[in-house]
């Protein structure tokens, strides 16, 4: 691995100078409805929509205007102003425009803005939608402040942003008891992940004596190695939370509790990305340390095989598609891990992920719209008729998921493995593994929902969703058919002054095939006939079969992931605290009452002396004199 | 005349005083004492004022005179009000100063 | 060398240590007060012999005259009913006072029995220096000691308010009058047969009318009611036959001279067992009561 040259940003002029507006946008958004109370309850949805679409539009100014710089040209350092300063240490508050970020940034605001038109369909009939467009702006200001930070310190004020907004998007029906838990659940393990985060900007801070991103990167060369292995850990645990990686998984399947858009929005397309980002954007970090790298590259892997297995065991079809979501990001972290040769094609997954799975999520919850919010896909059956647009953009968006040639799936995916492949045989035999088991249960969630036999449960009527919602559907459709057409010769050089490039692999022509992807290909063809036999040819039973499989036994419950946090972390836990809290009241309270207790008993005693006599008093006062003038003649004498 | 006498008869005064403040209950035989201690004190200060010859125990001795003519107007007054109260001027009976 | 003082001082120690100690062992607290005006006076003249003329005088207007009045007015106001009884109701406070005092005494002889050394100075000079003892304290006070003169008269304003506010009974209901006290006597006698009229008289008899003296009931036993309750708790009340003893045996001796003297003498009034005043005999028993 070569160590990357860091390019030292240029300042902002033009429209740069506006960057801060992208953010600031999206928040004035947020303040407005959440500030307004009811009186903005009619126009504020469109005031949310809004403020997305507005920052869309400055991004993709900034956009051209940095494909119209030349190469070296193409980061911009946007100071905001000065945060801390203590001693020899400051903290300014800055935002990078670069490469990398303006694809987030495009990313978010593009998705985000589809999702917030489809959200004002599919809150049509909720009493506190000005509140949910509320939450949605908000977490679009905390991500795009996440991906644009110039400074780690400023990253995780985002990265605690995001967070709170999932954490009350999740709640957002919160008088659906599991909602509530569900909310707690993501809340309390991302602090799992937000604690290696801290520690990571702590031990920045005490090694370089600064967190941005700038000198840090310059100086990551004169880590040492036992530094530079922490240092990547702790950023990966971080990743592991937000991103629902192994072991920090268990949230994000709860976290389907929430509204579908916010599913598609901040648990498939942007949010769960974030750790990806993070270890992109830390690369010369990880260029320093095989070993962090490694333990990347395990956690993406067995990640992705776990989202895959959860995917194919579930009934529930935002649960099956929250499965995939960690896959997915499975194979990005994957390819992040494996290094300069991976990193691009991370991000390349990345945004095609972004397009395909919220155009999946969003054409779920257009079926669970038609099918009064039924969620369980033995109640569907046979609604490609009846749902024509969302069967039609869904389709494009499995196509593009199984890797369907020529749709982008195809492309970032196999680059994703080939490079698997050159970097470990074993590795690149378990993403292609996971490619085929991807094919399977996707092919069952699309033969379960659209095709066979009606299942549905009595006084459903399901019907096409309006304009509204089917509109984003399209569009969001559109990039995940195309995109990889459009962004496979692209990005590997755009991206290449961010994260460098593989010397190995020249920009991968459209047609490239090679051995791996062609066997990845007929993995594929075998996952999807495999599901086509399993359930296609079969009547779809409406409850789950009793199995004795212990496979889809482990499937069902996730693999044991909450299992195993309770009996590893919870009850122990508990035992702890009730351990601690016995100490406490019987050593250290004990200590003090038991003190007190003593003096009390002490003063029972000595009160006698106390018998209200005043001649006794006296008494004890002339004694007292007496001896006093014992000790003064004495002392006289002496 | 040795003045060490005088300083003698007045010790013995200040303790007889003392004792009966400590042996008697009735408030104003013990108020007594008090008033007979106080007298040894300006004994040995009119001593000492006659041994050296300077007036000012003299003068000590007034003022201890005027202190113990304000102590006793209160002193009884406080007597008196507890008799009322208490239809008792035994020092022992107003004991609740306690726990 | 025999002088004034020392013949004043050991004539007058000895007193004033006997009246110390009769004060402090005295029963009545009476007697306490008057043993205390004895040191007190002895102690004046002790004050006089050693040149000191205005406390002299002081110690007897003040001291004598002024605060041993105060508490004798308190004591017969307090102490009468109460009789002081002497036993010790604290364990051992006697025996560990006397033990502290000796300890005391012997300290303070020891310490200041010799502390004085030389031959004393005396103030004659300092009394002559402004033409008097008087004179010399005045220009103390006035001068060095103004401040705490001063202060002084705040402490004896504040002690005379002081008094008044101890003392003062706030009335809590309304005074009665005249009127109201007689319906009251009448509602009490109609209730409860409570004698509406006054009570009855002292007894008079030839020797004795003094307000210790009872009346006598019409059986000859003693009317309770006509005494002081105060002299009944003292127990200072004669018993009719104390009273009646000496004309009874007067009139005894009386009628053994003379055997009956028709018109002129009275025989004992048979309805008394014991023969009475004359004047008393006369009246009627209502008068009586």
């Amino acid at each position: 691995m070569t160590l990357l040259e860091v390019v030292a940003p240029q300042a902002a002029t033009g429209a740069f100078s506006l960057a801060w507006l992208l953010i600031a946008l999206p928040a004035l958004g947020a303040l407005v409805l959440l500030l307004g109370g009811r009186r903005t309850d009619r126009w504020g949805h469109w005031l949310g929509v809004a403020t997305p679409i507005a920052s869309f539009v400055l991004a993709v100014v900034l956009f051209a205007a940095l494909m119209a710089s030349p190469a070296e040209q193409r980061a911009v350092a946007v100071p905001l102003y000065r945060f801390l300063e203590v001693g020899g240490w400051e903290v300014s508050l800055g935002l990078l425009v670069d490469q990398l970020s303006i694809l987030f940034v495009l990313l978010i605001t593009g998705v985000g803005s589809l999702i917030h038109v489809y959200s004002v369909g599919y809150m049509a009939h909720d009493a506190r939608r000005r509140r949910f467009f509320g939450y949605l702006n908000l977490f679009v200001t905390a991500m795009l402040l996440l991906v644009l930070a110039d400074d780690y310190l400023l990253l995780f004020v985002g990265w605690e942003g995001v967070g709170l907004a999932s954490y009350l998007l999740i709640g957002f029906w919160q008088h659906r008891r599991s909602a509530a838990t569900a909310a707690k659940k993501a809340f309390v393990v991302n602090r799992v992940g937000d604690m290696g985060m801290v520690l990571a900007i702590s031990l920045m801070l005490a090694t370089f004596g600064s967190s941005a991103f700038a000198d840090v990167h310059a100086r990551a060369g004169e880590l040492g190695a036992g530094v530079a292995t922490t240092l990547g850990l702790l950023l990966l645990l971080g990743a592991c939370g937000k991103s629902a990686q192994v072991p920090l998984q268990s949230w994000l399947l709860d976290a389907m509790e929430g509204p579908t858009p916010v599913s598609a929005l901040i648990h498939a397309a942007t949010m769960v990305t974030a750790g990806v980002y993070l270890v992109v954007r830390s690369n010369p970090v990880y260029a320093q340390t095989e070993a962090a790298s490694t333990a990347v590259v395990v956690v993406g892997t067995v990640t992705l095989l776990f989202g895959a297995w959860i995917g194919c065991a579930k009934d529930d079809i935002k649960k099956v598609l929250a499965g995939s979501t960690m896959s997915q990001i499975g194979y990005m972290m994957l390819a992040a891990g494996i290094g300069p040769a991976g990193y691009a094609f991370a991000i390349f997954h990345l945004l095609t992920h972004g397009f395909f799975k919220a155009n999946m999520f969003l054409g779920a919850g257009s079926v669970m719209h038609a099918m009064d919010d039924g969620v369980d896909m033995r109640r569907y059956g046979a609604l490609a008729r009846v749902l024509p647009i969302t069967f039609a953009t869904f389709g494009i968006g499995y196509l593009a998921i199984i890797g369907f040639p020529f749709l982008a799936g195809f492309y970032s995916k196999d680059h994703i493995i080939e490079a698997a492949f050159e970097h470990n045989v074993v590795v690149g035999s378990l993403a292609m593994l996971g490619a085929g088991v991807t094919a399977f249960y996707m092919t069952r969630l699309m033969l379960m929902t659209f095709f066979g036999t009606r299942r549905w449960a009595d006084g459903v009527h399901p019907h096409e969703s309006p304009l509204v919602m089917t509109v984003p559907l399209v569009l969001l459709a559109i990039p995940s058919a195309i995109g990889g057409l459009l962004l496979n010769n692209w990005i590997g050089g755009w991206l290449e002054p961010v994260v460098g490039h593989g010397e190995e692999h020249g920009a991968p022509s459209l047609l490239h095939f090679s051995v791996v992807g062609g066997l990845t290909l007929l993995l594929v063809a075998a996952g999807v006939a495999l599901a086509v036999v399993l359930v296609g040819r079969r009547e779809v039973p409406v409850t789950a079969p009793r199995t004795r499989s212990p496979f889809v036994l482990a499937g069902r419950h996730d693999l044991y992931g909450d299992a195993f946090n309770e009996t590893v972390f919870m009850r122990p836990g508990i035992g702890l605290v009730r351990a601690v809290v016995a100490t406490d009241r019987r050593v250290v309270d004990g200590g003090w009452t038991g003190g007190a207790d003593a003096l009390a008993g002490l003063s029972q005693v000595s009160r006698r002396a106390q018998n209200g006599y005043v001649r006794s008093y006296a008494l004890t006062m002339v004694a007292g004199a007496a001896l006093v003038a014992v000790v003064l003649i004495l002392g006289r004498l002496g | 005349m040795d003045p060490n006498h005088y300083l003698v008869l007045s010790g013995m005064l200040f303790t007889i005083g003392a004792i009966g403040f400590l042996v008697r209950r009735n408030a104003i035989v013990a108020f007594m004492c008090v008033e007979l201690m106080l007298n040894a004190c300006n004994l040995a200060l009119v001593t000492f004022s006659s041994h050296w010859g300077v007036l000012d125990g003299q003068v000590a001795s007034f003022f201890v005179m005027v202190v113990a003519a304000a102590e006793v107007v209160v002193g009884l007054a406080i007597i008196v009000s507890i008799y009322r109260t208490r239809r008792s001027a035994s020092v022992d009976d107003a004991n609740l100063l306690k726990l | 060398m025999v002088t004034g003082a020392s013949v004043a001082f050991w004539l007058l120690a000895p007193v004033m240590v006997l009246a110390a100690l009769g004060m402090v062992l005295a029963r009545k607290a009476v007697h306490s007060a008057l043993c205390l005006a004895a040191v007190m006076v002895a102690l004046a003249v002790q004050y006089a012999a050693l040149d000191a003329p205005f406390l002299f005088a002081v110690q007897i207007i003040v001291y004598t005259g002024a605060i041993l009045m105060l508490f004798l007015f308190v004591v017969m106001l307090v102490g009468v009913e109460s009789s002081d009884s002497l036993v010790e109701t604290l364990k051992g406070q006697r025996v560990y006072a006397v033990l502290v005092g000796i300890g005391l005494v012997v300290m303070l002889v020891v310490a200041t029995g010799n502390a004085l050394v030389g031959d004393p100075v005396g103030v004659a000079g300092p009394n002559s220096e402004h033409g008097g003892n008087v004179q010399g304290l005045a220009a103390l006070l006035f001068v060095r000691y103004v401040w705490a003169f001063e202060a002084t008269s705040a402490l004896l304003i504040t002690a005379a308010v002081g008094a008044m506010v101890l003392t003062h009974r706030e009335r809590l209901v309304k005074k009665q009058d005249q009127r109201e006290r007689a319906a009251a006597r009448m509602r009490a006698y109609a209730e409860s047969g409570v004698h509406p009229g006054p009570l009855p008289t002292p007894g008079v008899f030839a020797r004795h009318n003094s307000v210790d003296t009872p009346a006598l009931l019409p059986d000859g036993s003693a009317a309770e009611s006509s005494v002081s309750a105060t002299l009944r708790a003292r127990s200072s009340i004669r018993t009719p036959a104390e009273l009646t003893a000496p004309m009874a045996a007067r009139q005894a001796e009386l009628s053994a001279d003379q055997p009956a003297q028709p018109g002129i003498g009275h025989g004992p009034d048979p309805r008394l067992k014991a023969p009475v005043d004359q004047k008393d005999a006369d009246l009627s028993d209502e008068e009586r009561i």
